[in-house]
């Protein structure tokens, strides 16, 4: 019961949400990339939302900036490039990959082969673990061992 | 032996990363902007809407500029700061009003004085993205040339002014001599 009435609140929140934004564009196809360009982009108010989920002030000025520069005949790659220049490379989601992002790119990819590094080294000692060859003497003792019939005198050399 | 402090070392080396990200503040983001120009803007004054204020007028010295609003709270924290330092006529400090309106700009001024020399009136905020303002306030260092030198996002307190922006005024006037 509960979740049903979550679901419709959850659909009230989004109809007010895009109710405030004003933009009208001629065509689904410019509106489809403006969507997709605001998605792309961090609001650095609420940095865990994208302009196009914000409503803080600064992203519909944003957003609004970045309409106007479409509708005057920018492309993606000008208004991307606006906003970086002004907020830095924070506001890509995704952003360029020049030396101060490398860490960032391959950073999980570093960290990948260092686990598989260790994970090879360490499975490679266990399998040699494994494959200890014991003596005659050893192998004899170690099924009586086994069997149960022991003599318990022998103390453990280690 | 070694194997055994193994984990203890990759854990305590993760104790010590974690805590640096926690010393770090997320919401300050580094500007592009540092030792860069100024974004070039001209804008009407907060007193008087006839005459413009801009970066023509603040060129040739070094300058703070401190990004306000009447209804930024935080603003008030630092506003005692900018009196003080208007006070000694150290360094100029203008003001650039950030989605205000002009009545309440004036009137916030005459309550808790007014230490900037100009404030500029950004009514839609449009200088203050070029400046790549997202919090008010915001202060920046801009030289003689018009380069930006420091940004200082949030409130200033009295060590940030004595520590960091002043030495850094101080530096950027001498070496104009």
């Amino acid at each position: 019961m509960r979740w049903i009435w979550f679901a419709v609140l959850l659909t009230f929140t989004c109809a007010t949400f895009g109710a405030d934004s004003p933009l009208v564009f001629n065509s689904a196809e410019k509106e489809t990339r403006f969507t997709k360009l605001m998605t792309e982009l961090r609001c650095l108010v609420c940095q865990n939302q994208s302009l196009e989920d914000s409503n803080a002030p600064l992203a519909q000025d944003l957003r609004n900036q970045a309409y106007t520069m479409m509708r005057d005949g920018a492309s993606d790659d000008d208004i991307m490039d606006y906003m970086v220049d002004r907020y830095g490379d924070f506001v890509r989601y995704r952003p360029a990959f020049r030396p101060v992002t490398f860490l960032l790119w391959l950073g999980p990819l570093l960290l990948l082969l260092i686990a598989a590094a260790v994970a090879w080294r360490w499975l490679g000692a266990q399998q040699v673990a494994e494959a200890v060859e014991l003596s005659e003497a050893d192998d004899a003792r170690a099924r009586r061992l086994l069997d149960g019939k022991a003599p318990r005198k022998e103390k453990h050399r280690k | 032996m070694r194997k055994r402090f193994f984990p203890l070392i990759i854990f305590t080396g993760l104790v010590g990363l974690l805590a640096i990200g926690l010393t770090l503040n997320p919401r300050v983001v580094p500007s592009p902007l540092i030792d860069k120009p100024a974004p070039l803007f001209s804008l009407p004054q907060v007193h008087n809407a006839a005459a413009v204020i801009g970066s023509e007028q603040m060129k040739g010295k070094v300058v703070l500029l401190n990004v306000w609003a009447s209804w930024c709270v935080s603003c008030r924290l630092e506003h005692e700061q900018f009196v003080k330092l208007a006070t000694s006529g150290e360094v100029p400090v203008y003001g650039l009003n950030y989605k205000d309106r002009r009545e309440d700009a004036v009137r916030w001024l005459e309550f808790y004085g007014n230490p900037y020399v100009v404030s500029a009136l950004d009514a839609d905020g449009r200088v203050g993205i070029d400046f790549g303002v997202y919090g008010v306030p915001e202060t920046f260092v801009i030289d003689g040339e018009g380069i930006i030198r420091y940004k200082h996002i949030g409130p200033i307190d009295e060590t940030t002014l004595g520590k960091k922006i002043m030495p850094l005024v101080r530096e950027l006037k001498g070496r104009r001599l």
